[in-house]
């Protein structure tokens, strides 16, 4: 991409794969992903299990485990966070990079209380007081919207409910005011009413403090609610990166239209069965040679044993359009090929 | 409702749920009414436990001038001598026991958090000491140091520690892979403080269920060592060494084996069962 953004981004992904030493030899999680989130952005990441939206945002932070190759660059304004030594990744961690995790009673550690679990970064990270960090604690419970804050704090986790734990998830990442906020599934795990609440709590923190998001989920409904621009992954690559409406409104790429296509409609009519999208993903561990998608594409043909790279969708006006396809027809013809 | 009220309610809610059965109540009761007989008997006793009355040797257990247990082959008062054998087992068996999870624990969660080389190298030093043969190492030291209660303490703290440790790395490798580790990991906790916030408070539980069983295994080890007059100096005595003297009189007099024996298995059997009904109690998860 052009030098000029490159400047603007905060966090570029360049080239990054991640592989795990398995029983049948290496195992890919990441096949060479490249994104770039900018300032005040929010990048929505989807795709199916598996896919390596989670593993992405691990290698982000480096909390991949001790077995995982990690190949390509992750770069923080310019400065590279693969291979950094620990302390540098430590400092950064919370501060300047904030994950919410995907399961939020795993991800909290049941023998500690809120209180302590929100204060201990911001306590390291920041050099609060005891005091400090509890008042800056309870007034983030107060932004997420969680009642009482100061009982909540002295509860544990087991006390609390599944919504309320995934907003003090989101307030916990919040505690060091960090730039860029990765979320993990964070609105997977909650029923309706409470995932449109989280949506509202996100929001509003965007609008107010300006904080790059990357969303990571497998609801596009969602990512339609708060994504600027969205990149659809499938097994271990990003096959088409565009700003959020022009995704929806014309996807450029089979998988993403067949995407589109498998949601749940209002308007459908009852007792239809849901479209979906025949075939299963290449596990991890599958060699895909070529386009991963190409078993379950309907447009395949000789090209695709060729891998395609992700090139712009140049014949559109809005140029920030990428897709990794070689099948270059009209948008409408996408529409129809899963009809 | 308060923070301080909840704060409350929990220890409440703690207590009755560790006492929800007559057993903890009876096995409390009886540790305590032991504790404080250990403390208050050879106060306000007329005898003491190193003065032998010749006049005396082998009176049975009789309530004439209060001599309960009888007295021993130098006709001492058995019954203070016996609190001072529960006085001196209690003791080292806390203390040792204090030691042990202490250094154990600190031990097992480096190792196991560390990993890797670090994880290499602690537990091969706790595979080394575990191929010391014991008994002639505390002869060794007797030999050296002269009897000394200290090196009872040194001997089962050198020992005992490293089965904790290895239960405690073991714990430590699951928890390490729990998700809230790398969230913690992902706000920038380093290791210190994951270990000492993040992996001790998920090992208590265990910890405390197995300290409360090292306790009772730490007073039989000391048995064992007085036993075979390795343990305490006489005429100062523990409650192996009071099983020893007892042994040796056993067909002749056998209330001078039976009683310190029975007290022993009671203090024992109490520990366990307290040990067991504490990990009940302590599990977050069944609040």
């Amino acid at each position: 991409m052009s030098t000029e953004r490159e400047d603007q981004a905060l966090l570029s992904v360049h080239d990054l794969a991640v592989s795990y030493h398995g029983r049948h030899g290496a195992v890919a999680a990441l096949r060479g992903v490249s994104l770039e989130l900018r300032a005040r952005e929010c990048l929505g990441v989807v795709g199916e299990s598996g896919c390596g939206k989670t593993q992405l945002l691990h290698a982000v932070m480096g909390l991949c485990s001790g077995g995982a190759q990690l190949q390509g660059s992750v770069r923080y304004r310019g400065r590279e966070l693969l291979g950094a030594p620990p302390a540098t990744l430590a400092a950064l961690r919370g501060r300047r990079l904030a994950l919410v995790f995907q399961d939020p009673l795993s991800a909290l550690n049941p023998y500690l209380r809120i209180g302590t679990q929100l204060c201990e970064g911001a306590r390291r990270q920041l050099g609060l007081t005891r005091r400090d960090a509890g008042r800056r604690a309870s007034a983030l419970l107060d932004t997420v919207q969680i009642e009482q804050p100061a009982l909540r704090l002295r509860q544990y986790p087991h006390e609390l409910s599944g919504g309320m734990r995934q907003r003090v998830m989101i307030a916990m990442a919040l505690m060091c005011d960090p730039e860029v906020l990765l979320l993990d599934e964070p609105t997977t795990a909650l029923d309706v009413t409470v995932q449109a609440q989280v949506l509202a709590v996100l929001r509003e923190l965007r609008a107010r403090t300006g904080m790059a998001m990357i969303f990571v989920t497998h609801d596009l409904s969602v990512l339609a609610a708060i994504a600027d621009r969205v990149a659809v992954m499938y097994a271990g690559r990003v096959v088409e990166l565009a700003p959020a409406a022009q995704l929806y409104a014309a996807p450029r790429h089979p998988y993403t239209a067949g995407l589109l296509h498998s949601m749940p409609r209002l308007d459908a009519p009852l007792y239809e069965r849901l479209p979906a999208i025949p075939g299963q993903p290449p596990r991890p561990g599958d060699d895909t040679v070529g386009c991963a998608f190409a078993p379950r594409c309907p447009l395949v043909h000789a090209r695709c044993a060729l891998m395609p790279a992700l090139r712009a969708a140049n014949d559109l006006a809005v140029g920030d359009a990428w897709v990794a396809c070689h099948v270059d027809g009209p948008p409408q013809r996408l529409r129809e090929i899963w009809t | 409702m308060s923070a301080a009220a909840t704060m409350a309610g929990s220890w409440r809610q703690f207590w009755q749920r560790f006492n929800a059965r007559r057993s903890t109540t009876v096995a409390l009761w009886t540790l305590a009414l032991i504790v404080a007989a250990t403390l208050l008997v050879p106060v306000f006793s007329p005898y003491d436990y190193s003065t032998p009355a010749w006049t005396r040797i082998f009176t049975a257990p009789t309530w004439r001038g209060g001599q309960l247990f009888g007295t021993d082959a130098l006709g001492r008062d058995l019954l203070v001598r016996v609190m001072w054998g529960c006085r001196i087992s209690l003791l080292v068996g806390l203390v040792a026991s204090l030691v042990s999870v202490v250094i154990g624990v600190l031990w097992g969660a480096t190792a196991g958090y560390l990993g890797g080389r670090s994880d290499a190298l602690l537990m091969r030093a706790v595979d080394v000491l575990y191929s010391v043969p014991f008994i002639p190492l505390v002869i060794v030291l007797n030999v050296l140091f002269g009897r000394h209660l200290l090196l009872v303490f040194a001997g089962i703290g050198a020992v005992s520690w490293l089965d904790i440790a290895r239960i405690v790395r073991g714990q430590t490798l699951a928890i390490r892979n729990r998700e809230y580790i790398d969230a913690a990991r992902a706000l920038g906790v380093r290791a210190p403080a994951m270990i000492r916030r993040h992996v001790i408070p998920n090992l208590l539980g265990i910890v405390i269920v197995y300290a409360t069983l090292t306790v009772p295994a730490v007073i039989l080890f000391e048995a064992l060592l007085s036993f075979l007059g390795l343990g305490v100096q006489a005429p100062l005595a523990s409650l192996g060494s009071l099983v020893a003297e007892g042994a040796s009189e056993m067909q002749a007099n056998p209330y001078l084996l039976i009683i310190p024996a029975l007290l022993l298995s009671l203090i024992v059997l109490c520990l366990n069962h307290l040990g067991d009904r504490l990990r009940d109690a302590l599990d977050p998860h069944e609040h």
